[in-house]
């Protein structure tokens, strides 16, 4: 099983930086927009090896983090009843959402399960008739065609005790609502490679010519990471914007064409609430009429809860790129990994959480203390 | 706002949580983890009941009784499968209780265990549990003196719980603590790590990773003892079981007051587990070992620690991950391949496995 250690080789990632920092002459603010390659950015420490020049902002592609407050309460109802098996990805299961999280729930009574995939959950729904069986089903279009799978096979099969809360969300939107913020400081996007792999390229171009900005797709280990940033600094440096694909080894243009037809087949596009930032049009998909049946807000008529967001809470401004996590007054006191006031300190992805962790405090004061205490 | 971040400076060095469990008033299942929530639980719930213990919170106690210096430890076992590939709850409960003795240097002598059965367990499972708890005792050369047995009601547990205790003898001379790191110190690891946390995901998840991969659980004690020869002053030992390497260092950084120093490439990660924690979304750092130690050893007697550890069965894997240092005291960095630098932290509760 070696299939990753070409991707994390020192000296290749030596040659890729010395050519970013030979390329890079003026600032520059890029996005990461996949929450995998924050994590991947913050654990090998990349953020400090590329020039300062370039900072990277990190951005709303954490699915756990973007699930609006409101979901996760449908989510704490349904999963408080009695003839529930709640099935869920195992981080959401500490998201807070008015005032309790899934692990409350389980400490409650709940029957809540942590599963690796909606195929598991479906198996379950079949071992067990006379429960109701949910899937928590969030994520990017990279968790959507197992979903989509899962809610497909139920139906074929005849398992009417099987439903998914769905909460799906789409990369392109997301960046639309970002570069039309006033206040948008992004220059360039590493786009997610793996949502690129399922829905192809086509997206994209319409997004680099509204906006002249470059978007460079990529993917997640530190050598793939890198070259997304060196083809963009390339791009950026130059004045050009195009679509750029450094991730071409798993994302072929067209994306995973039997994906999408199952997608198109069971999802249907949908306005969407995401979480600090508010309904983005068109950002989300919901199960299609062919499959309402399936769906647990309709089968448990949840449809009536609505939150308001914690009011202390600037995820939505860190999720933009407009504040760095350190600057909501929140942060570090009333907000911490222990005790999340927004999704962005929950996940270990979430950019409160990798700044928390990890003390990536860009202050200035606080910056130069940690270099020094660790150099 | 920016004013009320000048107002607030962050303050991470002291954190802690302010308010004890102020947001959960029932337990879950995070205060079982062995991160920052267990600790919590005993710094604000049991500490107070109980009084503070004089050695501190170490793996266990040293106690002075008729003269001798006697290690006592107590720990439980809920391992769900009972059985798992490369071992069993019985094996775990034995050299469990066997490896938190050897921590403070003591030679593990006896041991108590008590059953909580659930009604309608089949004896024969009992049995095998029973079975594999004496053959790890006799292969550890310790006995099994007393016990008790409790059954609880159907629903009421998982099949078998195990709770053992140990007592052991300290050698004279010999002092092993989590707060006795010094800077300088060097940190060794005893081999493989992430062998065991991995093992058991693999059957209780029902994950094939293409190979099996088969529990660590040993006896350290042996492996101890060949340390000791060489010096009686090894610093602090660790077995770092649940919560991992991370959690062990973090502990012994914070007991210290020292900063610990890593080198990524140095861990030793099997490819097994550091494939099989890519796919999952976990850190091979934070996965649990059962047949593994740290050891913090003065600079002058690395060397030579290191080559008797090497030699024995044990601790053919071990190797050299990094040092003590003065600066970010109480605080594990790891410097990653790349030449970066990221904080370890302790991990909050269970490791949670990671959506994408």
């Amino acid at each position: 099983m070696k299939y990753l250690d070409e991707f994390n080789d020192p000296e290749l990632a030596k040659r890729l930086l010395d050519d970013i920092h030979a390329t890079v002459k003026q600032p520059w603010a890029i996005m990461e927009v996949c929450g995998g390659q924050t994590h991947s950015i913050i654990r090998h420490g990349i953020d400090q090896l590329i020039p300062d020049q370039v900072e990277m902002i990190h951005g709303p592609g954490c699915p756990v983090c973007v699930t609006p407050l409101e979901l996760i309460d449908k989510a704490l109802e349904i999963a408080s009843r009695p003839e529930v098996i709640f099935c869920s990805f195992g981080d959401m299961l500490r998201v807070p959402g008015s005032g309790r999280d899934l692990f409350r729930v389980k400490s409650e009574g709940g029957d809540i399960r942590v599963v690796y995939s909606p195929l598991d959950a479906l198996k379950l729904a079949r071992e067990n008739p006379d429960r109701e069986v949910v899937f928590f089903g969030i994520g990017f279009e990279t968790t959507a065609p197992p979903n989509a799978m899962a809610v497909f096979q139920a139906k074929r099969l005849g398992v009417p005790n099987f439903s998914m809360l769905v909460s799906h969300v789409r990369v392109p939107p997301a960046i639309d609502a970002i570069m039309q913020s006033p206040a948008c400081r992004v220059q360039a996007f590493l786009a997610a490679g793996h949502v690129c792999s399922v829905m192809g390229t086509q997206e994209y171009p319409p997004l680099v010519e509204r906006y002249s900005v470059p978007i460079v797709v990529t993917g997640f280990e530190p050598l793939d990471i890198l070259e997304g940033i060196r083809h963009t600094v390339h791009q950026l440096e130059r004045g050009e914007s195009y679509l750029d694909n450094a991730y071409a080894r798993a994302v072929p243009p067209e994306g995973n064409l039997a994906a999408r037809k199952l997608l198109s087949e069971v999802f249907t596009v949908t306005d969407r609430g995401w979480r600090g930032i508010g309904v983005i049009p068109d950002s989300g998909w919901r199960l299609s009429e062919t499959y309402r049946d399936f769906d647990a807000e309709y089968r448990f008529q949840v449809g009536d809860i609505h939150t308001d967001e914690s009011a202390v809470c600037r995820s939505g401004e860190v999720l933009q790129g407009l504040i760095k996590p350190h600057e909501c007054a929140a942060f570090g006191t009333q907000c911490t990994p222990r005790n999340p006031l927004g999704a962005t300190m929950v996940s270990s992805e979430g950019a409160c959480a990798a700044y928390y962790l990890y003390r990536r405090l860009n202050t200035p004061s606080t910056s130069q203390r940690e270099v020094a205490s660790i150099g | 706002m920016a004013e009320a971040v000048d107002a607030q400076p962050l303050d991470f060095e002291g954190w802690a949580c302010p308010v004890p469990l102020r947001d959960s008033p029932t337990i879950v299942m995070g205060h079982g983890g062995g991160g920052q929530m267990s600790a919590e639980l005993i710094e604000h719930l049991f500490v107070p009941a109980f009084g503070s213990s004089p050695g501190g919170l170490a793996d266990s106690a040293v106690v002075e009784l008729g003269g001798a210096r006697i290690a006592f430890s107590t720990d439980t076992f809920v391992v769900r499968p009972l059985f798992f590939p490369g071992g069993s709850i019985g094996h775990l409960a034995v050299n469990g209780t066997i490896n938190d003795l050897a921590m403070s240097g003591a030679t593990p002598a006896h041991l108590s265990c008590g059953f909580v059965l659930e009604e309608g367990t089949e004896l024969g499972i009992v049995g095998r549990v029973a079975s594999d708890m004496g053959a790890a005792a006799r292969a550890a050369g310790v006995t099994i003196v007393t016990g008790d047995t409790k059954v609880v009601d159907s629903g009421h547990g998982d099949q078998v719980y195990v709770n053992t205790a140990g007592l052991g003898l300290v050698p004279s001379g010999v002092d092993i603590r989590p707060d006795r790191a010094r800077p300088g110190d060097v940190v060794i690891v005893s081999g493989a790590i992430g062998v065991h946390g991995i093992a058991i995901m693999s059957v209780r998840e029902g994950l094939g990773f293409g190979s099996e991969i088969t529990s660590d659980t040993a006896a350290l004690h042996p492996l101890v003892a060949a340390m000791l020869a060489v010096t009686p002053d090894l610093h602090a030992l660790r077995d770092p079981t649940r919560g991992g390497l991370a959690t062990s260092l973090n502990e012994i950084a914070t007991a210290s007051g020292v900063g610990v120093r890593l080198v990524e490439k140095a861990i030793p990660v099997p490819a097994e587990v550091g494939n099989a924690c890519s796919m999952l979304g976990l850190d091979p750092l934070y996965v649990a070992n059962e047949g593994k130690l740290v050891a913090f050893v003065p600079r002058e007697h690395s060397d030579a620690v290191l080559a008797a550890m090497r030699a024995h069965p044990l601790g053919g894997g071990a190797a050299i991950i990094g040092e003590c240092v003065e600066d970010h005291p109480s605080m594990v960095v790891v410097t990653t391949t790349f030449g970066g630098t990221r904080v370890v932290d302790t991990p909050l509760g269970e490791q949670l496995p990671r959506i994408c």
